[in-house]
């Protein structure tokens, strides 16, 4: 154990993990909604991410720029990052409605049994990563310089750079807009309802298949802008992109309580600092592992999760 | 007729809950359905409202055909519920319950104005109005879900159990709401184990056994009638 580099390099850890976490979080409402509505974890959900990572590639590849392109000025960058952003949101939004769609829907309108949908999520899952995979001969794909990470601020030894607080920022103000419209609009309140009575909620004249296209939806879109950040930060993407991340981002989800959509917020937040904490510890081949002893520690002890659930049912 | 059921068959797997259900409501009627524990009640209220898809029969309202519609698309005809068991949305306030029942309507003054009526109603939802609806008692949530229900300016309103759980002195002032609520000019259809009160306050009801209708009339006629006193009114 290296406690004198967790120490000396605390700052930088905190930062790298904010940004991490902040990628994590906006990825981990996605599951955290639709399991609020439905207690489904949709698997695919991982794949929704991937598809995002590669739509803004392959965008920005139409105005000619690839990984050894030179970064744009500032105008142009301005503009390819809300290019990038508007198609990674697209593209993951249809995927998670074409999953719910193919997957989901009709074996509700069978009445599956839960097991039943936990295969069709792995098997959605697993059907996107591997056409990806074969699409593009496993190979991963370099993210083109669309914005060029330079340090913006320094306290002491700790340099945080535009990207990470662009990554930051972008993900609280999601979360901020996202909470208002759960909380705050006539639809919000309608997805409320389908996850606290469904009966109920239909009794108001709530038409549930719509809430739940709708919960896709909005997972999706949170995922495509995670995708984007995603690219921007690592430089890379592959098929399965979202396998592993996904895994950190479910492990948010349940770490802050999943159904609850701030808990999702902390769970990121928490999940990437720690992982960067223990990488610093105990060097970053352990970030992974680490991730996962905290996630069966907390279940010990909360199995709720840190905030426990609110969207659905059982705050009553 | 605003309401008519044709010859209603339902079942639960492979239990039948409901052996051909027919009967109606007219407009301005309160009428009650009464039956012990298990007799197709709430089954019966299920259908109207489409919780429940029938294998059977037809159910017409306001001239037409609903048995195939979906629950949310009858709210909008004008079929309310206020469900067994209170159905409330425990982590909303009261007033977002209330809200919940005005989720087909857009027409925000004439919202706010019903929800004044329903505060007028049940002055106790009033003092609760930023409590979540989970933390009220038993008699608050019954006043929330009817509420609620009348949120969605019903022309049917469809009561299961209103009187269920409630101290005897909260029994006769739901039921006195209710005949207010009528004399306004909603149409009611009530389910009760109450049978006297449910009886002496409906123009009109039915008696359900095992899934049938087994006797229908005037509230005073059943009131009076010998086997209804006997099997239902606990008289001695």
């Amino acid at each position: 154990m290296n406690f004198s580099g967790l120490i000396n390099d605390f700052g930088p850890l905190t930062v790298t993990g904010l940004a991490q976490g902040a990628i994590i979080a906006l990825f981990a409402l996605g599951y955290t909604l639709v399991y609020g509505v439905l207690r489904l974890i949709n698997f695919a959900h991982s794949e929704v991410f991937m598809i995002g990572t590669f739509a803004c590639l392959i965008v920005w590849g139409w105005f000619g720029l690839d990984q050894n392109s030179a970064v744009p000025s500032f105008g142009g960058m301005l503009v390819y990052m809300v290019i990038g952003l508007v198609v990674a949101i697209i593209a993951s939004g249809l995927t998670a409605l074409f999953v719910e769609l193919v997957a989901y829907r009709p074996l509700r309108q069978r009445n599956a049994p839960p097991l039943a949908f936990l295969i069709t999520a792995i098997g959605a899952s697993l059907a996107i990563s591997e056409i990806v995979g074969v699409a593009t001969h496993r190979n991963q794909r370099g993210v083109p310089p669309v914005i060029s990470a330079r340090t913006v601020i320094t306290i002491g030894d700790t340099h945080i750079t535009n990207l990470q607080i662009l990554i930051v920022v972008l993900a609280l103000v999601m979360m901020f807009a996202l909470d208002r419209f759960i909380n705050g609009t006539r639809l919000g309140r309608g997805i409320r309802a389908v996850a606290q009575n469904p009966d109920s909620a239909a009794l108001m004249g709530v038409n549930k298949s719509r809430v739940i296209s709708l919960v896709f939806l909005l997972g999706g879109l949170m995922a495509g802008i995670a995708a984007v950040m995603y690219d921007l930060k690592i430089g890379v993407t592959r098929y399965d992109a979202g396998f592993m991340l996904g895994i950190d981002a479910f492990t948010a989800a349940v770490l802050g309580g999943i159904g609850n959509l701030r808990g999702a917020l902390l769970g990121g937040f928490l999940l990437g600092v720690l992982q960067n904490y223990a990488a610093g510890l105990f060097g970053s081949e352990w970030l992974h592992a680490a991730a996962f002893v905290l996630l069966i520690l907390i279940l010990l002890f909360r199995p709720t999760g840190l905030l426990g659930e609110s969207l659905g049912r059982a705050r009553a | 007729m605003l309401l008519e059921l044709d010859n209603i068959t339902l079942a639960y797997g492979r239990i039948q809950a409901l052996h051909g259900i027919s009967l109606t409501v007219g407009e301005g009627e309160i009428v009650a359905l009464i039956g012990a524990n298990g007799a197709g009640k709430s089954t019966t209220m299920r259908a109207i409202s489409g919780l429940r898809p029938v294998a059977q029969g037809k159910i017409r309202f306001d001239g037409a055909d609903i048995t195939k519609m979906r629950a949310d698309l009858r709210v909008v005809r004008g079929v309310s519920q206020s469900p067994e068991g209170r159905g409330i949305f425990p982590g909303m306030t009261v007033r977002e319950n209330l809200e919940m029942g005005a989720y087909t309507r857009r027409n925000r003054t004439e919202i706010d104005q019903d929800m004044q009526r329903v505060f007028d109603l049940f002055p106790r939802l009033k003092e609760r109005e930023k409590q979540a609806g989970g933390t009220l008692s038993g008699g608050e949530q019954q006043m929330l879900a009817v509420g609620r229900a009348l949120m969605s300016r019903p022309k049917l309103l469809l009561l299961d159990e209103p009187s269920m759980g409630l101290a005897p002195m909260l029994i006769q002032q739901i039921f006195d709401i209710i005949v207010e609520i009528n004399q306004q000019g909603t149409t009611v259809l009530l389910v009760e184990q109450n049978a006297q009160q449910a009886l002496s306050r409906a123009h009109r009801a039915y008696v359900l056994e095992t899934g049938r209708i087994v006797k229908e009339g005037t509230g005073n006629d059943l009131l009076t009638d010998p086997a209804v006193k006997d099997a239902y009114l606990g008289v001695a």
